[in-house]
Formats: C-alpha cells, sequence, structure tokens
C-alpha cells in the first residue's frame, strides 16, 4: 500500500520515516498473520483427501458452496462499510462515522451467525472436529478464522463504544484506520480460506446429493 | 515528586515510585527492561547449566546410574528448551533493550509499555515451563517433542506444559519483535539513514523479522499437537491417514530459522567488537549487512535437511542440501569481513576481543561441521548422533554464547558505569574456551564412533568411555569460568574502576552519553551525519589513511547542551504485568483447572481495556519520569 503523506498523524511524535508507529505495527503483525494462516492452510492441504469416509462419501460432501458464497459476499461488504467509516473517520465527521461501523459490525457478525449454522449443520452430520482428518483441519482453520472475525467485531463495537463515552479518544482517525487495516486482512484470508477450502477443496469430489 | 496531581484513571492511579520493588515492576525504562531480561536468563541460563552438569556425569562412565532414565529424557528436554528459548533468545532480547535505542539516538523504543509486557511474559512463560518439574512430569520428548512421541498415549502431561509454556514465550518474543521492528524503522536519529546503522541494529532487524515470521508456524503446530492431546482431533494421529512428518515440516520450518535467530545477534555484536578493538571501521560494512539480510531469507530454504533421514525422497533431499551449502556462502562472506577488518588494525586483546575471536574461531568449526551435515550421505551417517551435539554446541555454545559475553564485557561499563577487571575476565575466556573444546571436541569422535545422542546410558566395552569421560571433565572447567565471572560481577559492582562515557574508545553513539545513561538516554538527540559518527566526531583521516585525533581529552559528549529537565518521558504502568499474568493464567488453567484460565481471561481483559484507556504518558508529570530524576541524583550528577 502506498504511504501518503496524510498517514502522518500530527499527535504522534516525529518519526524517521513518517509512518506512525501503530500503523507500522499493524502492518507488521499482520505479515505475522500471514505465516499463521499460511501454516494452517498448508496444513489443510496436505491432509486434503486423506479424511475417513463419512457417510461413504468424502467429508468435503457437506459443503454448501451457495450459502458460503452468501456468507463470503456479506464479509466482503462489511470491508465496503468499513473503508467507509475509515473515509469518514478522516473527514472528522463522528455521526457517519459511528453508523458505517456499526454496519460493520452488523455484517461481520452476519457472517459469524452463518459459520455458527454451518459448524452446527456439520455437527449434526456427524462431522466433529475429532471425528476425522477433514473435521479436525476443517473446524480448526475456519474457527480461528471465526476468532479472528469475533476479536474484529468486538474491537469495532469498542471503538464505537469509546466514540461515545470518550469522544477525544476517537478524534485521531489513526484508531479507525488501524481497526480498518486488520478488518480486511481478515476478509482477504477468508478469500483464500473459501478458494482452497470450499471450491478447490469440492473439486473432483464425488458426492450422491451432487 | 507531585503524586497528589496524578490523575486516577480506572482503579489505581499511575504508578511513580522511584525506586524499590514496585518501580521495577511497573517499569517501562527500555534500560531497566534490558537489565530484568539480562538477570532472568542468566538465573535461566544457572538452570539449564545444571541440567547439562547432571546429564554430563549421568554419562561420564558406562552403566552410570546418577540419574533414572525418566529424569534424563527430561533433563535434555528441558535443557535444550531452557538455553534455545530462556537463555539465548532472552539474552539477545537484553541487549536488544538495553542497546538499540542507544546506538540510534532514541529515548526509548517505541511501544514502552509493550517492551515491559514482554519481558513479563516472557518471565511468566519461563515459570510455567519450569513448573513441570514440579508437578513429577516435566516434558521428555527432546526439544523438537517429535511426532508421534509428543501425541496423547505416548507421553505425559509434561508435553501440555511445554506446549503452552512455548506458546507464552512465543507471545513474549512476538510483541518483542513487532517492536523493535517498529523502533529500528521509526525511531532513528535524523540523519541515520539505514546504511549508517550500526551492524549489531541491522541484525536485530533481521531477527525480529526472521522472529515475527517463524513464531506463527510453530504457533500453529503447538495448537494442533495441543488439540491432539486435548480435543481428540488427528492432525499428527498416523492411524487416521495423517503424516507425523507434518510435525517435522512445521517445526523445521521455525527451527531452522529459529538457529538464525539465535545466531544472528551474536554476528552482530562480533560486528560492533573487533572494529573498536582493531581501530578500524568494520571492514564491508555493506557486505556484513547484505550477507545478514541474505542469511535471514536463506534460513527459510533450509528446514528439510533436519529431515535427510526421513525418506522425503532424493529430489527434495538435492534441493535442501543444495540449499544448505549455499547458506554457507554469506555466512564465509561474514567471516571473511571480521578477518578483514582484523587485518592491519592496532588490535586491543581485551576480554571483549578475546570473545570476539573466540567466536570467530569456535564458529568456523561449528560452521564446517554444518556444511558437512548437507551432504545427505555423511548425514545419513552422523544423524542423531552425538556428531550432531557437536556440532549444535559449537554453533549455540562457542558462537552464541561466546558472542554474547563479548557483548556482556563490552557494554558492562555502558550499563552499570563501572569497568570489570579484565584479569579476572581473560580468566573466564580461557577457562571458557578451553573448556568448551574439552566438553564438545570429544563428541565428534563419539559420534563418528556411533554413540547415539540422547541415549542415557551405554556398555562398557564400545569404546565410547574415554572420550566421554574427558567432555565430563570439560564441563567442570566450564563451570569453573562461570564462577570466575561471576566473582568478577561481585568485585565490579562493589568496588570496580569508574567507566566514563567512552572507555573503549568506541564508534557508536550509545558511548557519547554517561554511564549509565540517564533516563531520558540523550539531553539532545543527535543528528548523524557519517557511518559510525561519533568516531567521526572524534578522528580525521590523517594523510597516510591513519585516523588522527582531532578531539583531545574526553569525547564530545552528547550532554553538553542541555540538563535533560524539560524531557517528557512515558510514565510506568501497572498493565503490561497485569496483561502478562492473565495471559499466562489462561495457558495455566488449560492444564490444572479450567477456573484458572476464567480468572486469567477476565484479567486480562481488565488490563487490555485499562491499558487502552491509560494514555503512554501521564500528561500531569512535566519533568523527566520520577525514576529518571532518583537516578540523576543518585549517579549522573557529577557528569555534566
Amino acid at each position: 500500500m502506498a504511504m501518503t503523506p496524510h498517514t502522518v498523524i500530527p499527535d504522534e511524535h516525529y518519526t524517521s520515516t513518517g509512518l506512525s508507529h501503530r500503523k507500522l505495527l499493524m502492518w507488521i503483525f499482520l505479515g505475522s498473520e500471514c505465516l499463521f494462516f499460511g501454516s494452517l492452510i498448508a496444513t489443510h492441504m496436505v491432509n486434503r483427501g486423506k479424511a475417513a469416509l463419512l457417510h461413504g462419501e468424502s467429508p468435503a460432501c457437506l459443503l454448501d458452496i451457495p450459502i458460503t458464497s452468501t456468507s463470503t459476499f456479506v464479509l466482503l461488504m462489511s470491508s465496503v462499510m468499513m473503508v467507509l467509516a475509515v473515509s469518514s473517520a478522516e473527514r472528522g465527521k463522528l455521526g457517519s462515522m459511528r453508523f458505517w461501523l456499526f454496519m460493520t459490525a452488523l455484517l461481520g457478525s452476519g457472517f459469524l451467525l452463518f459459520q455458527v449454522y454451518e459448524f452446527n449443520l456439520f455437527v449434526d452430520e456427524g462431522l466433529t472436529i475429532g471425528t476425522n482428518l477433514f473435521g479436525s483441519t476443517f473446524f480448526t482453520l475456519t474457527g480461528f478464522h471465526g476468532t479472528h472475525v469475533t476479536i474484529g467485531v468486538i474491537w469495532l463495537l469498542s471503538i464505537l463504544a469509546i466514540s461515545f463515552i470518550r469522544p477525544d479518544m476517537v478524534k485521531n482517525p489513526l484508531n479507525v484506520d488501524i481497526a480498518g487495516l486488520y478488518w480486511h486482512f481478515v476478509d482477504i484470508v477468508w478469500i483464500v480460506i473459501f478458494t482452497v477450502v470450499y471450491l478447490v477443496g469440492r473439486l473432483g469430489v464425488e458426492c450422491a446429493g451432487a | 515528586m507531585a503524586t497528589a496531581s496524578i490523575a486516577k484513571r480506572g482503579m489505581f492511579a499511575r504508578p511513580i515510585a522511584p525506586t524499590g520493588l514496585w518501580s521495577w515492576i511497573t517499569t517501562i525504562d527500555h534500560k531497566r527492561i534490558g537489565a530484568l531480561y539480562g538477570v532472568t536468563a542468566f538465573i535461566l541460563f544457572l538452570i539449564g547449566g545444571v541440567e547439562a552438569l547432571l546429564m554430563r556425569l549421568q554419562l561420564s562412565q558406562a552403566e552410570a546410574g546418577v540419574v533414572t532414565p525418566e529424569a534424563f529424557n527430561q533433563l535434555f528436554t528441558m535443557h535444550g528448551t531452557t538455553m534455545i528459548f530462556l537463555v539465548i533468545m532472552p539474552m539477545g532480547a537484553a541487549f536488544f533493550n538495553f542497546m538499540i535505542p542507544l546506538m540510534i539516538g532514541a529515548r526509548d523504543v517505541a511501544f514502552p509499555r509493550l517492551n515491559a509486557f514482554s519481558y513479563w511474559t516472557f518471565l511468566f512463560g519461563a515459570i510455567l515451563l519450569n513448573a513441570s518439574f514440579f508437578t513429577g512430569s516435566a516434558p521428555d520428548v527432546g526439544w523438537f517433542a517429535y511426532a508421534p512421541l509428543n501425541g496423547p498415549g505416548f507421553s505425559d502431561t509434561g508435553v501440555d506444559y511445554w506446549i503452552l509454556g512455548l506458546q507464552v514465550l512465543g507471545v513474549a518474543s512476538l510483541a518483542a519483535a513487532f517492536n523493535f521492528i517498529v523502533t529500528i524503522i521509526n525511531l532513528r536519529a535524523p540523519g541515520m539513514s539505514m546504511m549508517k546503522l550500526p551492524v549489531f541494529v541491522w541484525m536485530t532487524l533481521v531477527v525480529s523479522f526472521l522472529i515475527i515470521l517463524a513464531f506463527p508456524v510453530i504457533t500453529v503446530a503447538i495448537t494442533l499437537l495441543l488439540f491432539d492431546r486435548q480435543f481428540g482431533t488427528e492432525f499428527f494421529n498416523s492411524a487416521a491417514g495423517a503424516s507425523p512428518l507434518v510435525w517435522q515440516h512445521l517445526f523445521w520450518a521455525f527451527g531452522h530459522p529459529e538457529v538464525y535467530i539465535l545466531i544472528l545477534p551474536a554476528m552482530g555484536i562480533v560486528s560492533e567488537v573487533l572494529p573498536v578493538f582493531s581501530k578500524k571501521p568494520l571492514f564491508g560494512y555493506t557486505t556484513v549487512v547484505l550477507a545478514g539480510i541474505i542469511i535471514g531469507f536463506m534460513g527459510w530454504g533450509v528446514w528439510a535437511h533436519h529431515m535427510f533421514v526421513t525418506g522425503l525422497g532424493p529430489v527434495a533431499n538435492s534441493a535442501f542440501a543444495i540449499s544448505t551449502m549455499f547458506i554457507a556462502v554469506p555466512t564465509g562472506i561474514k567471516i571473511f569481513n571480521w578477518l578483514g577488518t582484523l587485518w592491519g588494525g592496532s588490535i586491543r586483546f581485551t576480554t571483549s576481543m578475546l570473545f570476539s575471536i573466540g567466536f570467530i574461531l569456535l564458529f568456523t568449526i561449528g560452521g564446517i561441521s554444518g556444511v558437512m551435515h548437507s551432504v545427505v550421505p555423511s548425514d545419513a551417517q552422523q544423524s542423531d548422533t552425538y556428531f550432531i551435539v557437536a556440532h549444535l554446541h559449537y554453533v549455540l555454545f562457542g558462537g552464541a554464547l561466546m558472542g554474547i559475553f563479548s557483548g556482556i564485557y563490552y557494554w558492562w561499563p555502558k550499563m552499570t558505569g563501572r569497568m570489570l577487571n579484565e584479569t579476572l575476565g581473560k580468566l573466564h575466556f580461557w577457562l571458557w574456551f578451553l573448556g568448551m573444546n574439552i566438553t564438545f571436541f570429544p563428541m565428534h569422535f563419539l559420534g563418528l564412533d556411533g554413540m547415539p545422542r540422547r541415549v542415557y546410558t551405554y556398555s562398557e566395552g564400545m569404546g565410547w568411555d574415554f572420550w566421554n569421560a574427558f567432555a565430563t571433565v570439560g564441563v567442570f572447567v566450564l563451570g569453573l569460568g562461570l564462577l570466575v565471572f561471576l566473582q568478577n560481577v561481585w568485585h565490579s559492582r562493589k568496588n570496580g574502576e569508574a567507566a566514563g562515557n567512552d572507555p573503549w574508545d568506541a564508534r557508536t553513539l550509545e558511548w557519547s552519553i554517561p554511564s549509565p545513561p540517564p533516563h531520558y538516554n540523550f539531553a539532545q538527540i543527535p543528528h548523524v551525519y557519517e557511518r559510525d559518527d561519533f568516531w567521526h566526531k572524534k578522528y580525521a583521516e590523517g594523510a597516510d589513511g591513519r585516523p588522527v585525533r582531532t578531539v583531545q581529552g574526553a569525547a564530545p559528549s552528547s550532554e553538553e547542551h542541555g540538563h535533560g529537565h524539560n524531557i517528557h518521558m512515558p510514565t510506568p504502568s501497572y498493565y503490561p504485568i497485569l496483561l502478562s499474568a492473565g495471559l499466562t493464567l489462561i495457558a495455566g488453567g488449560l492444564v490444572s483447572h479450567i477456573s484458572v484460565s476464567v480468572i486469567g481471561g477476565i484479567l486480562a481483559l481488565f488490563a487490555l481495556y485499562s491499558w487502552v484507556f491509560e494514555p503512554p504518558t501521564a500528561p500531569e508529570t512535566q519533568t523527566a519520569g520520577p525514576a529518571g530524576h532518583a537516578r540523576d541524583k543518585r549517579r549522573g550528577g557529577g557528569k555534566r
């Protein structure tokens, strides 16, 4: 991402690069997170197709692509809301910032509801984290992603609450900006997971229902 | 000391005690945190040393019965884990903390409270790991805990302590690495471009990047292992179709970069020490820096050389053999640059210099035996024998630790304001140099004679008795050296000679301020014009190309222009230690009782929100922090 001069925040101290410490910290943290999800995704790919059958067919047959496409769309739309929230914060419009933050958190929660629904469905079908290798890697990988989304939602709601309790603390658009970086990252990771686990995961898999 | 004017926020008033226990618990001064790191790591070094001594006693003769086989397994696991995660890494971190802001002309690190959080998390993680001894089952699976031995059914709760201890320590390392990357990128003094950074700072940067990229991998590996053990997943269960080799891939994809995390700080220290005591600039600065970066990159492409004997196949083996041979190239370049620095210099054989030269010698031996492992057929013979033990101790003891002790002797005067005794220091060096070779060189022979590593005992007539007894003698020589060092520290504390700003006639910025540095480091932030700027303030180049001293008497000091009384420093805080305690309780609860985790979670959440609401600097304190006041009165007052 291009570091434009407007990323210099007046209330931060002098820095050698002109970037604020906290924003740099978030970028480096996200770099670190790439390796975290990379390792999880790699573990899933290594074990692809090795799982014991469930009801006589591949456990990947449980994946419902239309439903997950919908939840993916919801999550991606939340990134759009986040962009609008950051933009409002940078223009100092507290009211619209609150609205877009709320919308982001709402869509994020919507995604989480889809995940809860999906997890319940899988457990009903007899697939748990300990059933077979597919269950182990699927629930671990998507579960960690869901945890990240949950933390993001709590974070956004915290900023929202703080904007009412201590408006002076959210005067600095950087606070929203940094939460936004995190949020976009979590969405991007989902695109990779959706592609690898769902789309590629169903490739060449013979299912009775399909 | 305006206690009353400190605003109350949340439950606590800001802690401002200038001295005593509370001041250390709440400190966010990078120098104090560095000291805490150093002392803690040193105590853990003694623990790891005792573990090593017990193992060597057990192996000193055939069929010895010093410890039980179970205890022996726990000893080698904890010795390895302790020395790597609790000694060498935090000793490096001690120097990062103390020295990096001083070397780049900054008042503090970018995130002072995060820095305190790193230290406390490290301490609590170390305690959690070692608490396993008191549960009666310390981890007993080796420091790399291979699957399926680490899995449920093959190992006891010790492995859970190992997992959760490492998890907590990983948080500490990550937090520190984030902090140092931002500090080095963002807080350099005006004029200090990246290519004017001291090499030690560069190596810290590379190490920090390695940490942030390597630690998530082991975080995932041990999380999967924890799930296997606690929640019935099947990640490493071959009966369910999984490959236990995935553990090895994940572990070494972390573990090999980790090796460079351990050695690069020592390389950085040596690159600082050699020029100072050779009275020459570092030969080929750019090459040394680039070689360090290349080592950092290549460290990611060599992990499978730990797995040559697992049957990856000829293509993978060849690829990793070649990449492993190639990584010796940047390492070799560094060694030649260090030799080039010595070449034609006016060498002073101080203790620090001796340790640096010892580093070059011993690390070269370890490096060459490393290249031997990259040759697949010879590795197949040497794998899991004492030859490997010899190699890794030449790299980690002869390399990393010798480098770290070079740094200790070099920077001690700056850290404490007092000199260490040179005679005792040299005695320490020679005892360690000899003891190290007596202990570890014979292990090459033992390995080639077929003695397996991690073996509890051996029968008579295997031909291993003599060299094992010989190696055990070496441990006592090392122990003696350690006692000499402790005596030296004690002596320096009691009646060491005052150091002054610049006792070594050194090159980098930390020597331009008083020893020990005042709370605010620099009364005025220096402006940097050259690489080794402080040296250029003292010397110019003469007609013959030799340096000519331009400033007579005391070296120019950054302290000349100000008294530092209007410097606004961050205020101490309770929340870093509370957040660390919360996180550790969450982890500890998973192996004891879940209610502990709940309490930990509540504590962590409370600390996190309080942290966010607490301004980094209490706006009411308009002077240098209270700790700085006390320190000024006690020591630094007369220096200006």
